[in-house]
């Protein structure tokens, strides 16, 4: 047998001796006769071509420094980027707890052995609940627009139609995600997508349009508030009502990080609620932060569509104690294989846990302030740059913590003015010219609670030399 | 017999987070906004018809309540703080190194729309981490969008419709073939993609029989999704048969490599003649399992397919490494952005770690360990190796049945797993639904454990069905060494008492508790 001299600290049994102790005790005279199921045809030709192995923590620590180190990040630059990952302050409490081995080694035991992780699961939904006003909130799935898309799919099984309607204003990133779980249209159970129109000088639905689009062949509208380009949905209650009169049901996508300031979806007549978790004390990760919460009022209608954890309290057989375990387990995949409601996995539990912490830590006034100081700054920011010659904001004093800021009059792209803006160490808005929605050269940028008003005026002041 | 641990888990008897706290307690505060800010944009800004009137039910604790609260949690979490052969899972240690070099701001504060130029390490990482996943499987590209391994076969999926759209066919490949024992997501992914699912039953020898694929295949199948080894530890022989089955038929044929542990330096999927695979990134490449993700599901695929694949895809472009979002015939994303990031680094941390060497070593212990541990379970009376008539040694797990024991003491596989956790010992997977082996355990050594926790889980194990053999009460109440006694299972079906919030649970209680007086 080929391999390292020297025993792998990843590996018990490859101290000297320990391979063929156990060869001896089943009776086997090589490694090869242990795999004698495999046909000698079978066995892989070309050689394995891997870069050498790193065998020592220092080796391995130092070939990972030395690429990571080629980024540039949120920290050191100053970041206006959001667009379904945002930067938000994450308190150290959460890393800690999230960093816990326990938490992140563990599988699935029993509703005993894995008690305190199904009760964190337990107050993540809880805590969530109380900030949308619902009863149930299911363990997150991979991210909003998977969530979104499964929350299209409850509403076609559950009505029995096969239309949503939607934004034609839609995140490109989410709307491709919900195009993926909606199949395509020459599929027999695929789910139609139409367009919504939006009020040109609001940014917000078009209830006209809408009226025009709903009929007995609809199964859900959704919409996001605030939606995909910052606006805040006042129509949201209206919006509602005209579905639920069309038979239809209402989804809605929101940002819980809003939730201490703005109306709960629960309270506005939402029957699925959808949003992203990664607000709620993940960092962005590159993008493998995000994760997407499915929420509804308690009733087995809704309940029997979920297609993922459901994690319910329960009496323990001590009197008076209480833990944790999946309601409906057999309606998802586990239990149904093909007939259960679409499918189930390994999912991003660990920011329920990171979320239940950051819940727990800000408390009701926490969501207060936090949503206050985002919204202020972001006006504010808005506001700023639209006094910067040449620049304009679509839809201002609309919107939450994203807004459009449109560059038409500088006679520059967005894209060259945000390669200006990084040589000063700025990150500029998401250019949104590319993508198709009417805005010209227009940026979709993000302010959150982490920019103070003098990163604020220095982006404005640094904006203001770029497009000199 | 070892000695066994007298083990006693954490018992903090720690209330629901919302019963914590007291009016106006705080554990985390935000600035004001400030004065120039406020006099910008006035006090509250959210329009009037929005704004939130009620005060969210949330707890006030202060900040080290909540890490104690959430300290307590993870300690009655066992975790595999024991040792926890938890098969179809394959437990590693998870690197504290690659870890915590994820934790750097380096990949937590940086955003996915950032100009590639700000992106180029983590670019260069995930796309010598593909290089490093082509080797081990023969494939031309791998995307790591999935969220996980069921996430990749339904990316799988969204792929094949993607490809069979493209040649005008996707009206009439309508189908996909797998067998009754494949993991549940292969079916499930590709009914909900729209394709209809064809089972195949299992035969003597523990695989469906070639006659029967060559049955269920033909010029409707779009694909087939199949694992090998599977669960029970057999190897299919007739794969390379089965692929060129489906091949004749035009079908598109998937290698779901979740049992990748134990062939991983043998085999190739190319070799084989797959058109596509899957790795779990969170179980095989020692990323950790975090109690069910954040993980990934690698998907790769043969440069045929690629055109298909969910964008973007990294490549290097002379010296630099670029997304490529260009793709016309692509599938569209299966979720937001490239994919779990951090966890793809830690995985290619594991594969740097190991080394071909290593990766080789590490497949050659697990299937010898798990022989080892076959070898002393078939010592043990009132269990039985399931597919009896497969004599061959398994690869690197094996499906056992406990029906013997079950029969003679009426102690099954669910009390023998609640029990096992008062000895430290993680609870063992049983099975996938659905139950083809009666009372069903499936351990799996992988290359983390060591010779003697080999031993000390078997010895447990026989411990256990001592106990249920002179004491089965002992077992059929346990856990007795736990956070929490059994949990009853009678809320779970019925919505009078089940509940996923609290604000459920006090509405249920307080309903209850009126009826009751009235």
């Amino acid at each position: 047998m080929t391999g390292p001299t020297r025993a792998h600290p990843w590996m018990a049994n490859s101290a000297p001796g320990m391979i063929d102790a156990m060869l001896a005790e089943i009776g086997a005279s090589s490694v090869a006769e242990v795999f004698e199921q495999i046909p000698a045809d079978h066995f892989r030709k070309t050689p394995l071509s891997l870069p050498p192995q790193l065998s020592s923590e220092m080796e391995l620590k130092r070939d990972l420094l030395s690429k990571l180190r080629k980024n540039a990040t949120c920290e050191t630059n100053l970041s206006f980027l959001g667009a379904g990952v945002w930067q938000h302050h994450v308190p150290a409490i959460v890393d800690e707890i999230v960093g816990r081995t326990e938490f992140a080694t563990n599988v699935w035991g029993s509703y005993q052995s894995d008690h305190g992780r199904n009760q964190a699961w337990f107050e993540f939904s809880s805590q969530l609940g109380a900030l949308l006003n619902l009863d149930v909130v299911q363990l997150p799935v991979y991210s909003w627009g998977c969530a979104i898309g499964h929350a299209i799919r409850m509403a076609a099984r559950k009505t029995g139609r096969k239309k949503v309607l939607l934004a034609r204003l839609s995140d490109p990133e989410r709307l491709s995600v919900i195009r993926t779980y909606c199949q395509p249209q020459e599929m027999e159970s695929a789910i139609e997508i139409v367009f919504v129109e939006h009020e040109a000088g609001s940014g917000r639905f078009d209830l006209a349009d809408l009226k025009s689009k709903l009929g007995p062949d609809v199964a859900a509208v959704y919409f996001e508030n605030p939606a995909y380009l910052g606006t805040i949905e006042t129509g949201a209650a209206e919006i509602a009502r005209m579905a639920r009169a069309a038979g239809a049901e209402t989804i809605v996508g929101v940002d819980p990080i809003s939730l201490g300031v703005m109306a709960a979806p629960g309270d506005y007549g939402a029957d699925i609620v959808t949003g992203p978790v990664q607000p709620l004390g993940v960092h962005m990760n590159c993008g493998g932060g995000v994760g997407g919460f499915i929420a509804s009022r308690d009733e087995p209608d809704y309940v029997h569509q979920y297609n993922g954890f459901l994690v319910s309290i329960a009496e323990t057989v001590q009197p008076g104690q209480f833990g944790f375990g999946l309601a409906c387990p057999h309606q998802n995949s586990y239990g149904q294989r093909e007939h259960g409601n679409d499918w189930t996995g390994n999912s991003t539990y660990l920011w329920a846990i990171a979320g239940a912490v950051y819940m727990s830590l800000l408390g009701p006034e926490g969501f207060r302030e936090v949503g206050t100081l985002i919204i202020s700054r972001a006006r504010y920011a808005a506001r700023l740059l639209s006094q910067v010659p040449g620049v304009r904001i679509h839809w201002p004093d609309t919107t939450f913590k994203e807004f459009v800021v449109n560059f038409d009059e500088t006679g520059l792209t967005v894209a060259e003015i945000n390669d200006r803006l990084r040589a000063r160490g700025i990150f500029g808005g998401k250019d949104l010219s590319g993508e198709g929605l009417g805005l010209g050269q227009s940026a979709l940028w993000c302010v959150t609670e982490v920019h103070s008003a003098a990163d604020i005026r220095h982006a404005t002041n640094s904006l203001s030399e770029v497009l000199k | 017999m070892t000695r066994l641990p007298n083990f006693h888990a954490a018992k903090w008897d720690e209330p629901v987070v919302m019963q914590l706290g007291r009016p106006g307690g705080r554990g985390q505060l935000f600035p004001a906004p400030e004065p120039e800010v406020a006099e910008t944009v006035g006090a509250n800004p959210v329009p009037e018809a929005m704004r939130r009137k009620d005060r969210p039910v949330l707890p006030e604790i202060t900040e080290f309540e909540a890490q104690r609260h959430y300290l307590h949690l993870s300690q009655m979490t066992l975790g595999m703080m024991g040792v926890s052969l938890f098969g179809t899972c394959t437990m590693k240690y998870n690197s504290k190194t690659s870890e915590f070099a994820t934790w750097r701001p380096e990949i937590a504060e940086v955003h996915p729309y950032q100009h590639p130029d700000t992106l180029q390490g983590v670019l260069e990482i995930m796309h010598d981490f593909g290089g490093i996943l082509q080797s081990l499987s023969g494939m031309d590209q791998f995307v790591f969008q999935p969220g996980g391994g069921a996430d990749a076969a339904y990316t799988m999926t969204a792929v094949a419709r993607a490809y069979w759209a493209d040649r005008g066919q996707l009206g009439q490949r309508t189908e996909m073939v797998t067998s009754i024992q494949a993991h549940p997501c292969n079916p499930a992914t590709a009914a909900a993609a729209g394709f209809t699912v064809i089972n195949l039953p299992l035969e003597e020898n523990g695989y469906p029989s070639l006659e029967a694929l060559k049955a269920a295949v033909s010029e409707r199948t779009a694909l087939i999704m199949l694992n090998n080894p599977d669960d029970m530890g057999i190897y299919n022989p007739e794969i390379r048969d089965w692929v060129k089955a489906a091949k004749d038929v035009g079908a598109l044929c998937f290698y779901d490599h979740a049992n990748f542990n134990g062939v991983m330096g043998k085999l190739s999927a190319r070799e084989l003649g797959f058109d596509a695979c899957m790795f779990m990134l969170h179980k095989t490449f020692g990323a950790p399992k975090a109690g069910g993700g954040p993980a990934v599901g690698a998907f790769g695929c043969t440069a045929e397919l690629a055109p298909y694949m969910p964008a973007p895809i990294v490549v290097k472009q002379g010296d630099t490494y670029a997304l490529d979002e260009d793709r016309p015939k692509s599938c569209g994303k299966i979720r937001e952005f490239w994919g779990n990031v951090p966890q793809v680094v830690k995985a290619y941390a594991w594969a740097r770690a190991m080394g071909a060497e290593g990766i080789q070593m590490a497949s050659d212990i697990s299937v010898v360990a798990n022989n080892y541990m076959d070898h002393r379970l078939a010592q043990l009376p009132g269990i039985a190796r399931s597919n009896p008539d497969v004599t061959k040694r398994r690869m690197e797990m094996t499906r056992w049945s406990l029906a013997p024991l079950h029969e003679e003491t009426g102690i099954g596989t669910v009390e023998i797993a609640n029990r096992m956790a008062d000895y430290g010992i993680d609870p063992w997977w049983m099975s996938h639904e659905p139950w083809i082996v009666p009372q069903p355990f499936t351990p799996e050594a992988g290359e983390l454990w060591s010779k003697e926790d080999i031993d000390l889980w078997i010895d447990v194990l026989a411990k256990i069905m001592q106990e249920a053999r002179e004491n089965p009460e002992l077992v059929r109440t346990a856990p007795h060494n736990q956070p929490i006694a059994q949990v009853k299972g009678d809320a779970f079906e019925d919505p009078s008492q089940w509940a996923m919030t609290w604000r459920a649970f006090v509405r249920k209680r307080d309903q209850a508790a009126a009826q009751g007086a009235a």
